[in-house]
C-alpha cells in the first residue's frame, strides 16, 4: 500500500537476531504494508529497535496477515497461561512457608 | 545483432540543498549521445530490484541513474535504511523532488547526454515522479508513473508536512507528456482514484496515456515477488520503452 503508517508499541526487553548479540528494545515499529523479503503482497511487519540507543539496529519479521492473528492469540494464551501458573506458584510458595513457619514453632 | 553493452556503477550525485549522496547509474556504452532517465525507487528501498530495472532502462538505450533517496540516513543495507526512513515517516516531497533534479543535472552533465531526460518511479515512487514533473516542470522531458499510490489523497490525515499537497492538485504545472501503468486489482491507486487521476489530466488538457491491466495489482513489473505478472509485466515495460524513445529520443 505504501502507507507511510507505522504504529509504535513502547517496550521492555530484549531481542536477538541471527549470529548476533542480544540488544535492548524500547520500540516495536508495526505496520501492514509491502514487505522488503517475504514473498507475500502485503505483511504484517515489525522492527524491534531500541530508540534510546539511536534506533539503528534493529529486529525484524515480516509474516503473513493470518500469520499475525494467530501470533496474537498465541502471545494472549501464553499470557494467560503463565499467569495461571505463576499465581499457582506463588499460592504455593505461600503455603509451603506457612507450613515451615508452623513446624518451627 | 550484439547485445547492447552497458556499464553499470555506485556513484555520487549532489541532491537538494547540495547534499552529496549515492545514486545507481547505468548506461549504454555504444558511441552515441543517448536520453536520460531518472528512476525513482519504491518505498522499501533502494533495492536488488531497483538497479535491474535501472540496468534494463540502459540496455534499452536510456542513460540512467536511480538516487537513493534515504542516503541521508547513513550507510547500512537498503531494508534496514529504509526501515528507520518509514519509521521518521517517510521522506520530505521537497526533498525528493531536488535529489530527482540533482539526478537530472547530471545525466545532462555526461557528454554522452542528448539533453532530455525522463522521469519514472514505481509504488511510492510514482508519486514522486508525478510530483516531480509538476514541481521541477522544466527538468524533464517525459513523465512516467507507475502505479503510483496517493497521487489522490482522500483522507487529509496523510497530508503533513512531509507530504504538504497532494500531487493530483499540482497537475496543471506538468509539462511533460505523462504515461500510466497501473493494475486494476491494485489497492492503491484503486481504479477509482486512477480514474479520476486520469479524469483531472483530460480536463487540463494533458498529454497522457493511461494503461490498465487486468490480473494485475501493486508492482507486477518486480519478477522477485509474488506480484510478478509477466506477460502484463511485458507489455508494460514495452510502453514504457516506446513512450521515452518517442519523447526523448
Amino acid at each position: 500500500m505504501c502507507s507511510y503508517i507505522v504504529e509504535k508499541a513502547r517496550l521492555i526487553g530484549t531481542a536477538k537476531g541471527p549470529n548476533s548479540r542480544w540488544m535492548r528494545v524500547d520500540t516495536a515499529n508495526v505496520y501492514y504494508d509491502h514487505p522488503y523479503e517475504a514473498q507475500l503482497d502485503h505483511a504484517l511487519c515489525v522492527d524491534f529497535v531500541c530508540e534510546a540507543d539511536g534506533g539503528r539496529e534493529r529486529v525484524a519479521i515480516e509474516i503473513s496477515r493470518e500469520s499475525a492473528l494467530e501470533l496474537i492469540e498465541r502471545i494472549k494464551a501464553a499470557l494467560a497461561s503463565g499467569d495461571v501458573s505463576h499465581a499457582n506458584a506463588a499460592a504455593c510458595s505461600l503455603k509451603g512457608s506457612q507450613a515451615d513457619l508452623a513446624a518451627l514453632f | 545483432m550484439s547485445y547492447p553493452g552497458l556499464v553499470a556503477d555506485t556513484i555520487k550525485f549532489r541532491g537538494h540543498n547540495g547534499d552529496t549522496g549515492d545514486a545507481y547509474y547505468a548506461r549504454p556504452t555504444a558511441p552515441a549521445k543517448v536520453p536520460g532517465v531518472v528512476l525513482i525507487h519504491h518505498m522499501p528501498g533502494w533495492d536488488e530490484w531497483i538497479m535491474e530495472a535501472t540496468r534494463k532502462l540502459a540496455h534499452h538505450g536510456f542513460a540512467t541513474i536511480s538516487p537513493h533517496l534515504y542516503f541521508r540516513e547513513g550507510p547500512g543495507s537498503p531494508d534496514d535504511v529504509g526501515a528507520r526512513v518509514r519509521a521518521a515517516g517517510g521522506v520530505a516531497d521537497d526533498q525528493v523532488v531536488g535529489d530527482a533534479k540533482g539526478a537530472a543535472a547530471y545525466l545532462r552533465a555526461q557528454p554522452n547526454a542528448n539533453g532530455k531526460v525522463g522521469v519514472i518511479g514505481y509504488c511510492s515512487g510514482g508519486r514522486h515522479a508525478f510530483l516531480t514533473a509538476a514541481k521541477a516542470p522544466d527538468d524533464f522531458n517525459a513523465l512516467v508513473d507507475c502505479w503510483g499510490g496517493n497521487v489522490v489523497v482522500d483522507d487529509p490525515k496523510a497530508l503533513n508536512d512531509k507530504r504538504p499537497v497532494a500531487p493530483i492538485d499540482l497537475a496543471d504545472k506538468i509539462k511533460c507528456p505523462i504515461l500510466g501503468i497501473f493494475g486494476n486489482d491494485d489497492e492503491n491507486p484503486n481504479k477509482d482514484q486512477v480514474n479520476r487521476t486520469e479524469a483531472v489530466l483530460k480536463k487540463l488538457g494533458k498529454n497522457y496515456a493511461f494503461h490498465r491491466y487486468d490480473n494485475a495489482g501493486h508492482a507486477f513489473f518486480n519478477a522477485a515477488r509474488v506480484a510478478y505478472r509477466p506477460e502484463q509485466a511485458a507489455d508494460g515495460w514495452a510502453k514504457v520503452f516506446d513512450f521515452f524513445h518517442k519523447y526523448l529520443g
